[in-house]
């Protein structure tokens, strides 16, 4: 028999329904990967034809690139109010993340309790998993609707046994920020060290390892218009660590490998140029995204408005699928990220979204909109034209569209 | 996204959305949970078809919670039914639906790709409604 196979005629001479192909893509997706800032392009283009050297070697080629490298470490150290020799750089969030939970996990082996969340970043989780099955004991704190972690609970949770608490500083999918300051104290006096993965606040909260009593930081280039594959651990001294790449003792043994010198270069550039005025526009932008989608039916908001991290916007969507919304934003050059379970690898939906109570169906309907310092009045009002009629369209496909 | 064009196109402008009042068969499947539900509406006919008498698919239409799988999987099984007889409707299988879609990523094969599934559904409730036996 034939088979039963549709040939969609109108396909020949097929295109995409965006109305011209020069239209720009607006870019919303910056607690993805944000884009490279002119200005550490060029710092880092030095450090790649001219100041090319091994770090670790001892001629003049090599001194100028330890020498960019040590700059670099001091203005990265500054920033956080550590002292330069704290700074260990690597590959980026995962490797620092790794690091602090892996490394401080194999240097207390007397101690086998870490506490964590439920809402961390995956290579947060994944490493605690991990490590659950080497027969470490794993608290995974619950969080409140908004996302806020209980101090309470973590009080109550820690015991003789733990080694380490790790909570993320401003969470990645719904922007609620933490407030370190009296999570490090409750720490700093049960003499429990205390790691915070900081990607996606840092150079957009207050980071201060003093005031805050953090034992260590994570941070990385790529979520502030530096390079990718680039970041850093802060590590308080006095703490010992188990390094996961040996080598030739580079980072003063606790990060083996050349160090990636133009990176390392770019991303304290990045460090540099990063300014509260931005995050002042930031601020304004969320705020008026947060006020238009409000109006749209059956939009919900998720996370905190006011601890909330500068760049950040989430929604949920009652009746219809997170990936489709932005498969439509997508048709309109808006690039936008969801939580939804097709968008996902697992085919789970977001595990941020269900730790603050929403129901699975609810997390599938999610959009996430992150902006940045190159994010215009402009592009805000052309999303804000154009996600009603997506949420309308979709809702009018949908079985729970309602009226 | 790593849909190829026609995916885009039936996602983009569904064929064929809608609820049918009086239909002669409804199809539902999928759950909220999972993120994909798909709802098929058939009207049932009756012409000549190769000399015989059958019965086929009159009108479809559809109703989609999903990601854009679910959503063109939904336009392209109505496009492939519509008019055809139901014998011929009822072996329309996933893999087709993929196919006449250009592929689907392998990801997607399974929860988005109910489609074929809610049409035979519809079938099945219009001939218990007429009291036909299923098998």
């Amino acid at each position: 028999m034939k088979k039963l196979i549709y040939m969609d005629t109108e396909n020949r001479g097929f295109s995409v329904s965006r109305k011209s192909e020069k239209i720009k893509e607006i870019y919303l997706d910056n607690a993805a990967t944000t884009k490279v800032d002119e200005r550490v392009l060029k710092e880092m283009e030095k450090y790649h034809s001219e100041y090319y050297g091994n770090a670790s070697s001892i001629h003049d080629k090599g001194e100028e690139a330890k020498s960019g490298l040590e700059k670099a470490r001091k203005i990265i150290a500054n920033s956080i109010n550590a002292s330069p020799e704290e700074i260990v750089f690597t590959s980026g969030g995962t490797e620092s993340n790794n690091l602090a939970i892996k490394g401080i996990a194999f240097s207390n082996q007397n101690k086998k309790h870490i506490i964590t969340t439920k809402i961390e970043h995956d290579c947060v989780l994944n490493a605690c998993k991990w490590l659950e099955k080497q027969g470490w004991k794993i608290t995974y704190l619950e969080v409140n609707s908004e996302g806020f972690v209980d101090v309470e609970q973590l009080k109550r949770e820690i015991n003789e046994n733990t080694a380490l608490v790790s909570i993320i500083h401003g969470n990645n999918e719904i922007g609620t920020v933490q407030d370190l300051e009296s999570i490090g104290k409750i720490c700093r006096e049960k003499n429990i060290l205390f790691h915070t993965d900081a990607c996606q606040s840092y150079t957009k909260e207050n980071l201060d390892v003093k005031k805050q009593n953090l034992d260590l930081v994570t941070l990385n280039a790529h979520k502030i218009h530096g390079p990718k594959g680039v970041g850093a651990l802060y590590i308080r001294n006095g703490i010992k660590i188990t390094p996961l790449a040996h080598g030739g003792g580079q980072e003063k043994g606790k990060r083996g490998g050349t160090e990636n010198v133009p990176g390392v270069v770019g991303f304290a550039k990045a460090v540099e140029i990063a300014s509260e005025k931005e995050v002042g526009k930031m601020k304004k932008l969320r705020d008026k995204i947060i006020n238009g989608i409000e109006k749209i039916r059956g939009a919900k908001l998720n996370g905190s408005r006011e601890k909330r991290l500068c760049n950040n916007i989430n929604f949920v969507f009652k009746g219809i699928e997170g990936e489709a919304i932005v498969g439509y934003l997508n048709e309109h050059r808006i690039c936008c990220s969801t939580g939804s379970a097709c968008s996902s690898k697992s085919l789970e939906p977001s595990h941020v979204l269900l730790a603050i109570g929403l129901k699975p169906e609810e997390a599938h309907g999610s959009l996430r909109i992150s902006l940045s310092k190159y994010t215009t009045k402009k592009e805000v009002e052309k999303l804000l034209k154009v996600l009603p009629m997506i949420i309308k369209k979709l809702r009018s496909i949908s079985p729970f569209g309602g009226n | 996204m790593e849909y190829n064009k026609i995916v885009i196109k039936h996602f983009s402008h569904p064929k064929n959305v809608g609820e049918i009042k009086n239909a002669d068969g409804i199809g539902k499947v999928g759950n909220p949970v999972c993120g994909d539900v798909m709802h098929v509406y058939i009207k049932i006919g009756k012409k000549k078809m190769k000399g015989k008498e059958k019965e086929f698919v009159k009108d479809i239409k559809f109703k989609t919670m999903g990601c854009a799988a679910a959503i063109a999987t939904s336009s392209m099984i109505t496009a492939i039914a519509k008019g055809k007889s139901l014998e011929d409707v009822e072996k329309i299988t996933r893999n087709d639906v993929a196919e006449s879609l250009g592929g689907l990523p392998p990801i997607k094969m399974h929860c988005s790709n109910l489609a074929a599934d809610a049409l035979r559904e519809a079938i099945k409730n219009y001939r218990k409604k007429r009291g036909v036996k299923n098998d």
